[in-house]
């Protein structure tokens, strides 16, 4: 099973935009023994608050017990869990494929096919773009592993609830801080 | 009104009404220490770091109010992490401030220089790092709302020398403003309903009480609770003293070596009303066996606490002493409607465990001198408003288990993170806050070593602490474990009884240092030691090493194989 597949939880967490909260979450989880599958960092509208998108191994350890302790930290202000199949997941990856000029023709054709971007373009390699659900970037990097992956980076995915349609699914959890 | 930072620090205690604080200066410290010179505040110069945090927390732990610790950088820092750590595990309030490397060099490795937020982040309830003087007042107001409310629990204040230095001008916050942290302190009405009327059909209900009641100050609700409908309550280590042990629904500490009706009774029970406390594994053994028939009320101030080990089938997220009023409310109302079941067959059920399975330990004319009789004496010639503190091991379990406790707060000890270590400067902490009251620590001859400089403290300071040393010449514990479980194959467990000579060292300390070899001069030293009101006192118990606590569930096994122990006959089960 790759990463993007395997049960997982999405976090949506709103901080203080102060130093030192990122290791504050980082070592909840590691003391915890919770997992973390990614995480991203930006910032948001205002500029008191960073949002942070962690994507929890639900294996690892139990939702609640997860947000009921991350409910703890201080500038923790707002927790939202995006269900995966409730909200909107995009991640962005840069991988250098090897192109000599054998097989560039192909490596081009599977990029157009994902609607992936060459951003950077060397004697026999090129480097590639590609945006989209998590699933789309592990199915292009296991197509492209065959000309030879010279480096790969994924940024971690980021997610938003799906706008409602019939009815509202996104569930707030911060429900102890009435 | 222009102040420097270090001025605005100690105005800031005083506007916190901090009388005491523990410490010992140092170079980051220093701008800190001198405008101290001229505060109200009382400050207690310490030998070691980790006596002033322990100090504190035994202020806390005998007053209810924060505890306030204040050392250097660096080296300072690190000796006063295993304090915060014991206090972050036993939710005690505790304030410490530490000196820091200026700011302008903090990430150069600058002499002294250690990451004491970073160290600390995992064992404080929050911590800050001041960059800005002008923060001072608010941080220092934010640091004691944070460790006195909710759950409570330690915090840190780390202060660079140049902030320290710089100027600022004085105000003090009107109010907190921390958008992150709300605790919630009103429980749902819906759950406490549920609650009652949970409790208002069980027919072997018990309940469950922790560390929680005395940080909520609920010991009175606690008892009316269990008087309205007759239920038993076991008072876990930190609980003791919740309910009085004397009281006849007490049925006193369960866990490890709790006695065989409170273990056995939360085993067989079909509602545990949990109050304050967290099934930790010292209570529940296995838990996958634990009080397999028991439905779950849980209330708890911290809501990571509910369902983190046992799910309950009520979790309650609140404040105690509010919670179990309108829980006593809720079950009147119950009661008007429907007749509870009867509970004289589960409470004299339980009294006849008690009679059968009492706590024994047997004291022979003329034999070594058993630990338990000391402890027993301690207890029967001391004031009811004595605080006992104590030290981790053989002797904490004794104390806990034979003590009868009259009065919440006067139980002082290591919990959850079973430091050794933590009887002597803890009790130094408690007498600094309770000056009316006698305090004395029953200490372990191991963890006497570990802490026992503070007494310099105490001498010098005129804190008349009383120690019981029980000195079995062993780490009495581990020992205990090794006969046990490694086949009495003793690795790295023997001390020794004279070495060192704890009575010259009691003196060498400025204490009175007594020595006891024999029952029949325990109570006559008891009674001097009782008499000593200028000095602290050490007494040195030579008690039979052999001496094992029972009863004992071994770890990781089930409530359920309760070893009762040699006085009950062949294998004690
Ligand atoms: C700081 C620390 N180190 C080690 C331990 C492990 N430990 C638990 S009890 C114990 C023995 C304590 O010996 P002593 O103080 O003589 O008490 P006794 O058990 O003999 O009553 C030890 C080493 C501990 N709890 N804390
Ligand atoms: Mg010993």
């Amino acid at each position: 099973m790759t990463l993007a597949a395997s049960p997982h939880h999405i976090l949506t967490v709103t901080v203080e935009n102060k130093p030192g909260v990122l290791s504050r979450v980082a070592g909840l989880f590691s003391r915890r023994a919770f997992n973390i599958v990614s995480l991203a960092v930006s910032p948001t509208d205002d500029e008191r608050f960073s949002r942070m998108t962690i994507v929890v191994d639900a294996e690892s350890a139990p939702l609640e017990q997860v947000v009921k302790q991350l409910n703890k930290l201080i500038p923790v202000i707002k927790i939202t869990e995006v269900p995966p199949a409730e909200g909107v997941e995009r991640e962005l990856m840069l991988v250098i494929v090897k192109a000599a000029a054998e097989t560039r023709g192909q490596v081009t054709e599977l990029t157009a096919i994902f609607e992936a971007k060459i951003v950077d373009v060397g004697y026999d390699a090129m480097t590639i773009m590609v945006v989209g659900e998590p699933e789309k970037l592990d199915a292009f990097s296991d197509l492209v592993k065959p000309f030879g992956i010279v480096e790969l980076q994924r940024t971690g995915r980021i997610a938003l609830p799906k706008l409602a349609r019939e009815s509202t699914r996104l569930r707030s959890v911060k429900t102890a801080r009435a | 009104m222009k102040l420097t930072g270090a001025q605005a620090l100690i105005k800031s205690l005083e506007m916190e009404q901090v009388e005491v604080m523990f410490g010992l200066p140092g170079g980051a410290i220093l701008p800190v220490y001198d405008p101290l010179i001229d505060s109200s505040i009382r400050h207690i110069l310490v030998r070691h770091e980790q006596g002033a945090g322990h100090m504190a927390s035994g202020y806390a732990h005998a007053t209810g109010r924060p505890g306030v610790a204040m050392v250097t950088s660096g080296p300072a820092a690190t000796n006063i992490v295993t304090p915060l750590c014991d206090a972050y595990m036993d939710s005690i309030p505790v304030v410490v401030i530490t000196g820091q490397v200026a700011y302008s060099v903090i990430g150069t490795d600058a002499f002294q220089e250690a990451d004491t937020v970073g160290i600390t982040m995992p064992v404080t309830k929050h911590n800050w790092l001041i960059s800005d003087a002008q923060d001072i007042p608010r941080v220092v107001r934010e640091a004691f709302h944070v460790a006195t409310t909710g759950r409570p629990g330690p915090v840190l204040i780390d202060l660079p020398k140049d902030v320290a230095n710089a100027p600022m001008e004085w105000y003090w916050p009107e109010k907190v403003d921390m958008p992150g942290y709300k605790p919630n302190v009103k429980g749902h009405p819906r759950q406490i309903k549920d609650a009652a009327k949970l409790i208002n059909e069980a027919r072997r209900p018990v309940i469950y009480a922790g560390g929680g009641i005395m940080l909520a100050n609920a010991s009175n609700e606690l008892r009316a609770l269990a008087e309205l409908t007759g239920l038993p309550a076991v008072t876990t280590l930190m609980g003791r003293g919740a309910l009085p042990d004397e009281h006849p629904l007490c049925l006193g500490m369960p866990g490890m070596h709790g006695n065989f009706t409170a273990v056995t009774a939360m085993q067989k029970a079909d509602l545990l009303i949990t109050l304050g406390a967290r099934f930790d594994d010292r209570v529940t053994g296995k838990v996958s066996t634990f009080a397999p028939d028991a439905k779950v009320i849980h209330v708890d101030i911290d809501p990571a606490e509910l369902g983190k080990v046992r799910l309950a089938d009520v979790p309650i997220v609140g404040d105690l002493r509010t919670v179990i009023d309108e829980m006593i409310k809720a079950l009147k109302s119950e009661r008007s409607k429907q007749d509870p079941p009867d509970l004289a067959p589960w409470l004299a059920t339980i009294h006849d465990w008690q009679e059968r399975y009492p706590l024994k330990y047997r004291q022979e004319e003329g034999g070594p001198l058993k630990p338990q009789f000391v402890i027993e004496s301690l207890r029967d010639n001391t004031p009811d408003d004595c605080i006992l503190v104590s030290g981790v091991g053989q002797h904490q379990m004794w104390a806990s288990q034979l003590w009868k406790f009259k009065l919440p707060n006067t139980w002082v000890n290591s919990g959850g993170l079973g430091t050794m270590g933590y009887a002597v400067p803890a009790a130094v902490g408690a007498k600094v806050g309770r000056p009316d009251r006698m305090v004395w620590a029953i200490d372990g001859d191991g963890c006497f070593q570990m802490t026992a400089q503070e007494l310099v403290t105490a001498a010098s300071e005129r804190i008349p602490v009383k120690i019981a040393i029980l000195n079995n010449a062993y780490l009495g514990m581990v020992r205990q474990w090794q006969e046990l479980f490694y086949e009495e194959r003793y690795s790295e467990v023997y001390l020794s009884p004279d070495l060192p000579d704890y009575v010259k060292w009691a003196e060498a300390m400025g204490c009175v240092g007594m020595r006891v070899d024999t029952a029949d001069d325990v109570v006559a030293t008891i009674e001097k030691a009782n008499e000593i009101d200028d000095r602290p006192v050490v007494i040195d118990f030579r008690t039979d090493w052999r001496e094992k606590v029972y009863p004992m569930v071994a770890a990781g096994s089930s409530n359920d194989d309760i070893i009762l122990g040699p006085e009950f006959g062949e294998g004690g089960r």
